[in-house]
């Protein structure tokens, strides 16, 4: 599969273009500092100190206190098309992921159908290419259906444009057929992406199993049932030396699980959502469905550890699990609404906020956890502002002073539990092959980028 | 983001008379109140809140001894009995409790209601409260219902069970049965021995009687116990001998059928071997120890008929009780001040 070619939203700019006077964080080339970013042709051709500005060159100031990064790519959302379009569209999606200073996004298969069929790849990537706003990667199930019983055509989807395949929304249970996806998705390079829960254990659970379950009476979602199957999918991983993804990672052994595999040399990698190194399971207190997801809200010591595996360096990638549901889905009893929380348009602020002004990461390796990890994980282009490669940026700023609403979202959903936070530092402008695709226009000076007009 | 009513707002809307001038016994003129708009859990209320209930619970038991069952308190409130679950017990005694204080009463019946037709429970909510009742009862099998009810509806909710939550009037009206016998709750050895990892009636009972004071230990099968009791102050045991040993008050929580499927235990004849309660068990207790049970039982499960019916047995002053407790709730909801 050399030959694959980087798939979802072409945009591209012809205009030379270049982003002057901004700190320029790109881990990859071991930039941190005052550059310039030179733009042609959708691609970067030259960072550094000072360039020098040919004539006919657009000139966009970056504003002060604001950070260039390589684009962020959001390696785990639900985008709900096709079949859940009144929770969310490919269109609507990649309007919140920019909006959140994402440039990609991958996409879970538990549409309706189920994208385990090239067709249903196509729509999407269609629709992401009608939108032209994030780079969309759709990710193909593991077995046909999500049904757990039979692999899904999982090199059509690959040469159709799929860049992993996973049955999040459930796991993959059944451990010989984990063995058989592991060694068939490896042949096309693409990792296994397991939602890990083991569903005996699990059961009708909603709410992590511990204090604040048991005084609500509430049913558990014990830490052990996402640990044992993560140390499954290690052990397998391990067998059969093709890698494997853990997605939104929340319990603290099934940490330990990851970061003894990597020990090992196996070849396991996770992500962790902002709501579970923020949140514990204490906020339940109101049965606000705003607070039900699945890893769900776990306890103060799974935090610490999440916060602690992002620091270390065993969690790979910050993924937000963006998971659009409709107000009526959500205003019913605690036990019937569905899991799930929207997350593009608060992931960054939360970052910022919770990790690097909380002086928990840097902010190189804030860029590392969200945009070179995630590419690397998945394959694709992106996460380096290296010469040649896509200009897909995003710009933070740090200072800004945020407060999220809700109402504001361009997300169609609204379930989120961040609704009225007041955070610290948020998203200045996103472009995505050259182009400018979102500016935010309470950060001052950030016009300079709005070259829509 | 869930619309969400505004208690301030609805705290000034509220006409906040609890008897008026409606002629209503002297000792139910002035209501103290409560400082909550529901009784969601027993949490809501403060040590003080559980024993103004308690003392107003004495006077409105009187009601029920006079020829004329009734009072005018609640006259001209509107009390909807909204029941998700069957009930006859706790709906029977909340429906007595609002028509002996003269209460308009409705019940709504999962059954023969739109409920069976999908209706979701906000729509439901949404239309009595468009009918402006003062209280709504409800009984429901999810946890939390009461609280999204509350959320979405001015009326006063009084949670009548809420799955595996809670049981407000129920431990409200154990208390009051163990003090009418014991002459405290302070002090006591209370052990409640049963089903504790699905039963309402344990999370609210653990929460009032540490506020009253009481000394609690819980026993049941490792199986179906809650994790991390002794952050509750609660002691736990597996030993059935020990949760019985010196005990002045016994509370046995039903043991449902259907918990054989999850694993929880091998059958209900072995249950009965290993925790139900006999007259062999029950001679470890004080001398002076009563038997408690929020009902219904299964004689030769968690308790053998010798027990049930025997001198110990306070199961149908729990009952008496219970109509009570429901009237001086509704009492002092309807006459809650607000700040
Ligand atoms: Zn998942
Ligand atoms: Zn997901």
């Amino acid at each position: 599969m050399s030959a694959w070619e980087p798939v979802g939203t072409q945009v591209s700019n012809p205009d030379r273009t270049i982003l002057k006077g901004g700190r320029v964080v790109d881990p990859v080339n071991g930039v941190d500092g005052s550059a310039d970013v030179l733009i042609d042709g959708g691609r970067v051709t030259r960072v550094g100190p000072n360039l020098e500005i040919e004539p006919g060159t657009v000139i966009i100031e970056v504003p002060p206190g604001c950070v260039v990064c390589p684009g962020f790519i959001d390696m785990h959302v639900h985008l709900r098309e096709p079949g859940h379009e009144y929770k969310e569209t490919v269109a609507t999606g990649v309007a919140a992921a920019v909006a959140g200073g994402f440039t990609a996004v991958a996409c879970m298969p538990n549409t309706d159908p189920v994208n385990d069929d090239a067709g249903i790849t196509r729509l999407i990537l269609d629709r992401a290419a009608q939108a032209r706003l994030a780079r969309v990667y759709p990710v193909g199930a593991v077995t046909k259906g999500q049904a757990g019983e039979q692999l899904a055509q999982i090199g059509e989807l690959r040469a159709a444009g799929c860049v992993a395949v996973s049955d999040d929304g459930r796991p993959v249970a059944n451990a010989s057929l984990m063995r058989r996806a592991l060694e068939y998705a490896a042949m096309f390079d693409m990792p296994v992406i397991d939602h890990c829960e083991d569903v005996s254990l699990a059961g009708d659970g909603v709410a992590h199993e511990g204090h604040h379950a048991a005084v609500l009476g509430l049913r558990g979602l014990p830490g052990v049932a996402e640990e044992i199957i993560v140390e499954r999918d290690v052990t397998l991983s391990g067998l059969t030396g093709s890698p494997v993804h853990i997605a939104h990672i929340s319990a603290r052994g099934a940490l330990d699980a990851v970061r003894s595999g990597k020990d090992k040399g196996i070849r396991v990698s996770c992500e962790v959502t902002p709501h579970h190194f923020t949140l514990t399971d204490e906020q339940l207190a109101g049965y606000d469905t705003n607070y039900k997801m699945n890893p769900p809200l776990r306890e103060a010591a799974d935090v610490e550890a999440m916060l602690e595996g992002l620091r270390d360096g065993s969690i790979d990638c910050i993924a937000t699990d963006h998971a659009p549901h409709h107000y009526d889905e959500k205003l019913v009893e605690f036990d019937r609404a569905p899991f799930g929380i929207v997350g593009l348009e608060t992931a960054v602020s939360i970052c910022l906020d919770r990790l690097v002004h909380a002086g928990r990461v840097r902010l190189s390796r804030l860029v590392e956890l969200l945009s070179v990890n995630p590419a690397r994980v998945l394959g694709v282009p992106g996460g380096e502002l290296t010469a040649g490669v896509p200009a897909d940026i995003t710009v933070l700023a740090p200072d800004l002073a945020v407060r999220v609403e809700a109402a504001a979202f361009r997300s169609l959903a609204r379930n989120t539990p961040f609704d009225g936070w007041s955070l610290h530092g948020g998203v200045a402008a996103t472009m995505v092959g050259g182009r400018t695709v979102y500016v935010n226009e309470t950060v001052p000076g950030a016009t300079s980028f709005d070259r829509r007009s | 983001m869930l619309p969400r009513t505004d208690p301030t707002r609805h705290d000034a809307e509220i006409p906040l008379t609890g008897s008026g001038s409606s002629g209503a016994p002297a000792e139910f003129e002035t209501p103290a109140g409560l400082r909550a708009k529901d009784l969601l859990s027993i949490g809501d209320l403060s040590a003080d809140e559980i024993q103004l209930i308690l003392d107003t619970a004495e006077a409105m038991k009187e009601v029920g001894t006079r020829t004329i069952k009734k009072v005018p308190t609640l006259r001209g409130k509107t009390v909807v009995n909204l029941f998700f679950e069957a009930s006859t017990r706790t709906r029977a005694s909340f429906e007595i409790a609002e028509k002996r204080l003269s209460a308009d009463t409705l019940n709504v019946a999962a059954t023969g209601s739109s409920v069976v037709k999908g209706e979701t429970l906000a729509d439901t909510v949404r239309n009595l409260e468009a009918m402006a009742p003062d209280m709504i009862v409800l009984r429901h099998a999810a946890a939390g219902a009461g609280h999204l009810a509350a959320r979405l509806c001015r009326a006063r909710v009084i949670n009548a069970g809420d799955g595996m939550h809670e049981h407000p009037t129920q431990a409200l009206l154990d208390a009051m049965t163990i003090r009418q016998r014991k002459g405290r709750v302070e002090g006591l050895k209370v052990s409640i021995i049963g089903d504790l990892l699905h039963s309402r009636v344990l999370r609210s009972n653990v929460l009032l009687l540490r506020a009253l004071g009481a000394e609690v230990c819980v026993c049941g099968p490792a199986t179906l116990m809650l994790p991390d009791m002794a952050r509750l102050s609660v002691r736990a045991t597996t030993s059935i001998d020990e949760a019985v040993e010196d005990a002045d008050v016994i509370m046995l929580l039903r043991i449902q059928l259907e918990r054989m499927r999850g694993y929880f235990f091998p059958s209900l004849r072995e249950y009965f071997q290993q925790f139900g309660m006999t007259v062999a068990r029950l001679r470890r207790a004080k001398r002076d120890v009563i038997i408690m049970h929020p009902g219904p039982m299964n004689r030769g499960v968690e308790i053998a008929s010798e027990v049930a019916d025997g001198p110990y047995s306070v199961i149908l002053e729990q009952v008496a009780n219970g109509v009570a407790v429901r009237m001086a709730v509704l009492y002092l909801l309807a006459g809650a001040r607000h700040e």
